[in-house]
């Protein structure tokens, strides 16, 4: 059991918690996920720790309320418990200093985004992020981005905040401008993808965040397979970050939709 | 009960000098071996419920007559684990029940669950007098459940005796068969054991893989509660190599450690078509509705196929095809590249599979799967073969016949091929030796290339059996004590 110790909204469904998990706090790198399980009988769900703090033992998840598990945990208030956090699990992010860092991320990929944006700052990059949305609304945590970034470009559908566009025009402009090192980009498997066919053209090495279906997410089930570069990959396991030039978004996107 | 477990087994006690002369080999070898009751297919297949219901005690002790009590017996030996099998059959001959689940527990921390999913006929069974004498074996398998159930049934918990702590904390990766016969062997040697576990549940396969219908969950939590009662503790949602590291846990006391995590990555067969909808592992299958209860009141969503193809013929894949009819399937087909000579399998399971209307397409091989607009698998290109020489390991290998090629309609197919060794431990241990294969590399002792790690089951062997990762679990604590004591 692992008590919510704070509780805050990025909007109507988009909820950030604080939850206590000590060992995880301790033991987790940028990349990495946990698996939650909100009640008896509930899913096992994937998410990305957003953040750590190893003096108060907690980590804290950004959870979109999509489903019916999300529905539940998003529920969930100050003083409650998660019946399970399990993790950190996956590969944590390489980090190193390569020089000018494009991280981009669509609506609460950005959650998982910013502890590497902080990583990448820390290892000394040029760091330039670009976040994305539907609307101002759904743009989060650019506070947070902004501090450990050189600059911010902000992407809304709609005009309502920043510029008017798609994530990959944002990072499509940088392109354009400068010499860039290493694209990171994290989202919806649709924004990766173009983002993929975008810094291909532009032949930058370009690192994606994938978040599939799993179950037990511990090597265990292969739900949550992929293909890379031709040869089949285990999210939990082998990822979540792949070369995106590799990976067949296609599959993955048809794969996404099992069971809707 | 009186006595302890030396009386209680000794060939020479008084009580078993009498039973040996009571009746002749040729009246014992006259009794015909017991028949399991089970319940009938036509209603297993619409539920859960345990397929064999066990022996009365009438035919346990009718059954344990059969034994002749060997002067040196062979079924023994072909226990993974050693139990002294006439020891507790000749128990059971005398209606003493509990002492017979006390020989059994001597030396088995899981009584209950090897009654029910070892494969006695290759094992113990196989060695038994009887199969020389062209007759069926003592159902040794049959008997050892009822032993453990009566015990269970009894609500009376046996005291197993515990030597005096030693203040010495051992820790445990993963509570599968191999983890949980370590732990109950290292807890009756008085160390203090923690079992890590990194599902929410305790059990490993026993929970996650083999279903309810072949071994209950109270089954498993019985024998779990007999754990706790020798001071095992058991710790869920905990990784090793992840969210404990080595360190973390030598720096937290523990002495030395036991890695049993298992088989985890499911292999699938590379060939086109694999990753369309509704074609999954087995482990993916069986953990949806076995540990998540998808399809039985949990959230978890798992397909109900109505035409569900099953590729492999071993336990895991009959597993798998008795819970596609159980959740709809009207057609389920096991789909096994040799002939049902060459099936891994039970033969148990396979009686039972055929009994529950599961079709056997023998000698074919898939070989692509073809899916609708939307991604999902509609139909398979099977393969037909036959059997040619035979390989390295004995088993005639399968060819293709050459244009011999059937296209079936499918909707769900589960692919149960095997698995390789879960890489979470292999992964994040620095200087843990680790096989091509991913297996944890071990000397004669179960003991890794790190001197305080000691590894056995899947994470060692590569994908076996209950029994075969049980027997580990205690050679691993006979070592690892020795270890412990010389090196204090």
């Amino acid at each position: 059991m692992n008590e919510i110790i704070e509780k805050s909204y990025f909007s109507e469904k988009v909820v950030k918690m604080v939850v206590k998990a000590p060992d995880i706090a301790k033991a987790r790198k940028p990349g990495h996920f946990v698996i939650v399980r909100a009640c008896e009988n509930g899913e096992r769900i994937p998410l990305t720790i957003a953040d750590a703090d190893t003096r108060a033992g907690s980590i804290t998840l950004v959870v979109q309320d999509i489903g019916p598990s999300t529905h539940i945990i998003c529920g969930l208030e100050v003083g409650q418990q998660l019946t399970d956090v399990v993790g950190p699990l996956g590969r944590a992010t390489d980090i190193k200093k390569v020089g000018t860092v494009v991280c981009c991320g669509g609506g609460v990929g950005v959650a998982p985004l910013l502890p590497i944006i902080k990583a990448m700052k820390q290892a000394g990059n040029r760091v330039i992020s670009v976040l994305a949305a539907r609307n101002k609304s759904l743009i989060i945590l650019e506070e947070e981005v902004a501090k450990w970034s050189d600059e911010v470009i902000i992407m809304t559908d709609d005009g309502s905040y920043g510029s008017k566009g798609l994530v990959t025009q944002g990072v499509e402009n940088v392109l354009n401008r400068e010499t860039v090192d290493e694209v990171v980009t994290i989202g919806p498997a649709v924004m990766m993808k173009f983002v993929a066919a975008l810094t291909a053209r532009y032949n930058v090495p370009t690192i994606c965040s994938l978040n599939t279906i799993m179950v037990d997410g511990t090597g265990m089930c292969g739900a949550c397979r992929v293909t890379v570069g031709g040869k089949m990959r285990f999210v939990c396991v082998d990822g979540p970050e792949f070369d995106a030039s590799l990976v067949d978004f296609d599959e993955m996107l048809l794969r996404m939709r099992a069971y809707n | 009960m009186n006595g302890n477990i030396d009386s209680l087994a000794s060939r020479d006690a008084a009580w078993r000098v009498e039973l040996r002369n009571e009746m002749s080999a040729k009246e014992r070898a006259a009794i015909p071996r017991a028949k399991m009751p089970m319940l009938p297919a036509e209603y297993r297949v619409t539920c859960n419920d345990e397929v064999n219901q066990g022996l009365s005690a009438g035919q346990a002790m009718v059954e344990a007559r059969r034994c002749l009590d060997c002067p040196d017996p062979q079924c023994v030996t072909g226990c993974p684990v050693g139990i002294n099998i006439p020891g507790f059959i000749k128990n059971i001959q005398r209606g003493h029940f509990a002492e017979a689940a006390a020989v059994l527990k001597a030396t088995s921390s899981l009584p209950a669950v090897c009654g029910r999913v070892c494969p006695q006929e290759k094992q113990c069974e196989s060695r038994c007098i009887y199969t020389k004498m062209k007759k069926p074996a003592v159902a040794i398998g049959y008997l050892e459940r009822f032993a453990a159930d009566t015990e269970r049934m009894s609500g009376q918990q046996l005291n197993i005796d515990r030597e005096p702590s030693r203040g010495i904390k051992i820790a445990v990766a993963g509570s599968g068969p191999a983890g949980l016969s370590f732990a109950g062997d290292m807890a009756k040697k008085g160390y203090d054991v923690t079992v890590f576990e990194a599902l929410h549940e305790i059990g490993g396969v026993l929970k996650y893989g083999i279903p309810e219908f072949r071994l209950p969950n109270a089954v498993v939590d019985a024998e779990l509660d007999s754990l706790r009662a020798l001071g095992v503790e058991f710790k869920k949602d905990c990784i090793i190599g992840k969210t404990l590291s080595y360190d973390d846990l030598i720096n937290d006391g523990f002495k030395a450690i036991f890695v049993a995590s298992g088989a985890g990555l499911p292999r699938f067969m590379g060939i086109p078509g694999e990753n369309l909808i509704g074609i999954m592992s087995s482990n993916e299958y069986l953990t949806r509705i076995n540990l998540m209860g998808a399809g039985r009141g949990g959230m978890t969503p798992v397909a109900h196929g109505k035409r569900v193809a099953v590729i492999g013929g071993g336990n895991t894949a009959m597993d798998s095809v008795r819970t596609a009819r159980r959740m709809g399937a009207e057609r389920a087909m096991i789909i096994y590249r040799r002939s049902e000579t060459e099936m891994p399998a039970r033969i148990e399971e396979v009686e039972h599979a055929k009994e529950e209307g599961v079709e056997f397409l023998t000698l074919c091989n898939p070989v692509e799967y073809r899916g609708d607009e939307n991604g999902r698998v509609k139909s398979m290109i099977i393969q037909r073969m036959t059997l040619g020489e035979p390989g390295p390991d004995g088993r005639r290998s399968p060819v293709a016949i050459d244009g011999a090629v059937d296209e079936i309609e499918v909707d769900e197919v589960i692919v149960s091929v095997g698995v390789s060794p879960n890489p979470l431990i292999p992964d994040s241990i620095e200087g843990l030796n680790v096989s091509r294969r991913g297996t944890i590399e071990v000397n004669d002792c179960l003991q890794s290339s790190i001197p305080l790690i000691f590894a056995g089951g899947d994470i060692v062997r590569g994908g076996a059996t209950v029994i075969l990762a049980m027997g580990d679990g205690r050679r691993a604590a006979e070592a690892m004590d020795r270890f412990l004591s010389d090196s204090h």
